[in-house]
């Protein structure tokens, strides 16, 4: 690592409608190194790092590229002047190659002659295996992670932008990632690291910028602090880890024989012959990467759809293979699917008509069909109280509300309908921290009443903290669940990958 | 310089206050176009929008005029709120005026209480009928709702015409193309002597109450409102998208069919070709102009009928083109749509900085 520096920040300030996103930002990237950004959602990284792309333009304050004032006014010119971007959200097209995909995401000069070629020798050199011929749409998720980094490599930039690239990789994708940032760095790349996640910043970067609402609280060298000291810098104040006692579960309440389901997304993955039992008391976690029918599971779950053939759901040993949502609430379940605005909550309703969209039956927010608007307001606030949700007031519309706090809201909403089973979706995903531990203790405290608990998710560090048992979910099949403490991430991370073909023949509980 | 702005939720104020702000803009529209017209712009709005409120008759023929544009806009006003779109309003209108006009004509010789409440009922069927053919062809094939009841209005304009050129035709009436006028016990009731107020108004009125109960109160209409605002939330709520298409159809259907039947029983007496008069298409106007909301529906039905008394009046009055009705109805639609944009957005002013920057660009794209 040199001393220069690449990029000077100062002062840069950002003000939106009603939230000042970035606020008298200064700080440095030197040359050759990769520098963590650190915050909460809504901290004001995206800002901050489309500021630097050229998408938005700063109300206040500088930036200086090598010395030289730089001010992009669009990603284009930020390219020219060797910034590129990874995306968290992928824009690749499903239905075309990969080299017509980074055809068309670069500028038209270096698209010519030999590209096909261009993007082999790239891709050999960093180590990011890339068959250019293959359809978009039959890669992975980690395959078409590589395709966004070969594209943003190509125009040989000076600094890389990496919007939290491991959310969407096994772990063992992460380990090929983390050598191929390094291998940039030691070519005197510098690479703005952008994550939540703190093990990997630790593992990976050397020095580390924090913001927290839209300033800058610290900056530091991550590996002389530990997680938990980084965590309470992001969220600024004191963090407790949810604490799991070992109980022992009871009987079985959820149980899903032979479940399987077509999808109807031609490159979405149909849920085949998954088997499982969820007990009393118990958190069952399902892993997986994003995509390999997660969704399709919690729709036959819900009962939005109805499974193929032989497949066979029961409930505390009454089946409800062909029951629709409210005949399952009615029984006991109660759900938190991943999508809050659209699915969990309806947006333009006020949040205590967003009570009866769940809650009508196990609630009486109805009699004989008509809305017991008392009823109903009354358990909106009990959910408001209850669970920290910060609002102007009930009879506000659920869109009105940040994603953390809807998500608080539709969380506290199906808890307090004390479930027998529970099915959860990435409860926490993008929740900030001090949010997210209070929603694990809650979901530890149901379980200990009894509830059964399906938690799918996508972060580790939550299945870990508080499963029982975990399974992973690859490419629709389920792999043999196994206990938490029987499980290393290594192995975790094999079966994301769906590499584990002869553990998935049948899981018993 | 003004810049359009996302609100974080919807303006109630402007929910209800613009309605008022488009009857304002188009009378100012109209006062303009009676001017470039070289008419006398504030006689012809004042015998638009005032004359009419002016004496009993005219205002039992507001009401006369309100009660068919209520009943099918509120019909039509459940489903619009679940995104489902009946346009085919007339159509069921004319089923409803056919199904209860057979019956009377059928019964011609027989008198009795019950001969008008058959008629209702199976002019209520045959508007439900109409409204089933989209409605099924939705959910079986996916066929699109909006082209399909479009395209029944003019099958069901057509069989009105064949009807009372054949088999519906009056005996004794020269080969005229019209039925029998209905005799006493198939007439609507009429509620004050000498005018054409009849006991439909006030069936509308229990309408207009039911259906509000049903909007605010019920779980059905808690559901048609779900499934338009989110559809994935309301399957998510357990609610069959299937089963609120039928209601939404169904609904809608019976109200335009029991309108038909009305206009059939009521002021006009019988069957004749020319029984639709466009009552199906404007009562979509009406539909949006009161909010989808049953009381707004009812004060919408009511200004609507007064744009056609009243641009009946001036017409009459001040020689006026015949097309001032529906250009004024037009203008009115335009003006609703053009200032809803400020329930979802709002006018922010920006003062450009004195800064070393450059302004920031105006967009409407990053209010993450």
């Amino acid at each position: 690592m040199t001393n220069e520096t690449l990029l000077t920040l100062s002062g840069l300030t950002k003000q939106f409608p009603g939230v000042l996103a970035n606020d008298n930002v200064s700080f440095e990237i030197k040359k050759g190194e990769i520098h963590a950004l650190l915050g909460e959602n809504g901290a004001g990284k995206s800002t901050l790092v489309k500021i630097i792309y050229g998408v938005n333009k700063p109300d206040a304050g500088t930036m200086l590229l090598n010395g030289i004032p730089f001010s992009p006014t669009k990603p284009s010119e930020a390219r020219a002047q060797g910034i590129g971007m990874v995306f968290q959200h992928f824009s690749l097209f499903e239905a075309l190659t990969v080299a017509e995909n980074i055809e068309l995401g670069i500028s038209p000069e270096l698209a010519k002659n030999g590209l096909r070629e261009r993007i082999i020798d790239m891709s050999k050199q960093y180590g990011l295996e890339l068959d250019p011929d293959r359809l978009i749409g039959s890669l992975s998720v980690g395959v078409r992670q590589r395709v966004e980094i070969v594209r943003c490599l190509l125009q040989d930039p000076q600094l890389i932008i990496m919007d939290e690239p491991t959310s969407v990789l096994t772990p063992q994708e992460v380990d090929v990632l983390f050598q191929t940032l390094q291998r940039l760095r030691n070519e005197g790349r510098s690479i703005l690291y952008i994550s939540h996640k703190l093990e990997e910043i630790r593992a990976l970067c050397e020095h580390a910028t924090i913001l927290r609402g839209g300033k800058v609280v610290a900056t530091c060298t991550p590996a002389e602090e530990s997680a938990k000291s980084l965590a309470e810098m992001m969220i600024g104040s004191s963090l407790t880890l949810p604490q799991r006692e070992t109980n022992t579960p009871g009987d079985v309440r959820l149980s899903v024989e032979h479940l399987s389901l077509k999808n109807e997304d031609p490159f979405g993955a149909d849920l085949q012959d998954i088997n499982f039992e969820v007990k009393s008391g118990e958190i069952f976690g399902i892993a997986g990467v994003a995509g390999n029918g997660q969704n399709k599971l919690m729709e036959a779950l819900i009962g939005e759809r109805f499974c193929d053939g032989a497949s066979k759901i029961q409930l505390d040993g009454k089946e409800i293979t062909r029951s629709g949502p409210n005949d399952r609430r009615k029984l006991g379940m109660c759900f938190i699917p991943e999508e809050r605005l659209g699915h969990g909550a309806v947006p333009d309703m006020s949040l205590w008509e967003n009570t009866i969209v769940t809650a009508r039956e196990r609630r009486q927010l109805s009699n004989k069909g008509f809305i017991n608007i008392g009823a109903a307001h009354e358990f909106a606030e009990q959910v408001v109280n209850d669970f920290d949700v910060r609002t102007a007031g009930i009879e506000h519309a659920a869109r009105s509300l940040s994603g953390g706090n809807l998500q608080k809201f539709i969380v506290g909403r199906e808890l307090l309908q004390s479930p027998a089973v529970l099915i959860a979706s990435q409860p926490t995903w993008g929740v900030d921290a001090g949010a997210a531990s209070s929603i694990h203790q809650m979901l530890l405290k149901i379980a200990r009443e009894g509830t059964a608990i399906l938690l799918i998710s996508q972060d580790l560090d939550e299945l870990f903290a508080i499963s029982d048992r975990i399974a992973v979910i690859a490419n629709g099949k389920l792999s043999k669940p196994e206990n938490v403490k029987d499980l290393t991430i290594e192995k975790i991370g094999l079966d994301m990958g769906g590499q584990s073909q002869e553990s998935e023949i049948h899981a018993e509980a | 310089m003004l810049k359009l702005e996302r609100r974080k939720e919807p303006s109630k104020f402007m929910l209800y206050v613009t309605p008022f702000v488009a009857v304002v803009l188009t009378m100012l529209a109209g006062l303009l176009l009676f001017l470039l017209l070289g008419k006398a712009p504030v006689q012809a709005i004042t015998l638009i929008y005032f004359t009419p409120l002016t004496s009993i008759f005219s205002l039992t023929e507001l009401a006369v005029k309100a009660t068919p544009l209520i009943l099918i806009a509120i019909g039509l006003s459940f489903g619009f709120r679940a995104g489902i779109w009946n346009i085919g309003a007339e159509g069921q209108f004319i089923m409803g005026a056919v199904c209860g006009g057979a019956v009377a004509l059928a019964l011609y010789e027989v008198q009795g209480i019950w001969v008008l409440p058959l008629m209702c009922v199976a002019g209520i069927i045959g508007g439900m009928l109409w409204a089933a053919i989209p409605a099924y062809l939705r959910i079986r094939f996916n066929a699109n709702e909006i082209l399909v009841s479009l395209m029944l209005v003019y099958v069901a304009t057509l069989l009105l015409s064949i009807l009372v050129h054949g088999v519906l035709r009056d005996p004794d009436g020269h080969n005229f193309p019209e039925s029998r006028l209905f005799h006493d016990s198939a007439t609507l009731p009429i509620l004050i002597e000498n005018t054409r107020a009849h006991l439909g108004i006030i069936v509308t009125l229990v309408v207009v109450v039911i259906a509000w109960v049903f909007v605010q109160r019920h779980i059905i209409g808690f559901q048609i409102k779900a499934l338009g605002d989110a559809p994935r939330a309301a399957k998510f709520a357990g609610f069959s998208e299937n089963r609120i298409i039928w209601l939404c159809f169904l609904t809608s259907g019976a109200l335009a069919g029991l309108a038909g039947l009305f206009e059939a029983a009521g002021p006009v007496g019988q069957l004749v070709p020319a029984l639709p008069v466009g009552y199906g298409f404007t009562a979509i106007i009406v539909a949006f102009l009161g909010r989808l909301n049953p009381i707004g529906i009812f004060l919408g039905g009511l200004l609507m009928a007064l744009t056609y008394i009243g641009g009946e009046g001036a017409q009459i009055a001040m020689s006026l083109p015949s097309a001032t009705t529906s250009v004024f109805q037009g203008m009115l639609l335009f003006f609703l749509l053009a200032t809803d944009i400020l329930i979802n957005f709002r006018f922010r002013w920006i003062s450009k900085k004195p800064d070393s920057l450059e302004p920031a660009p105006v967009s409407l794209q990053q209010a993450e």
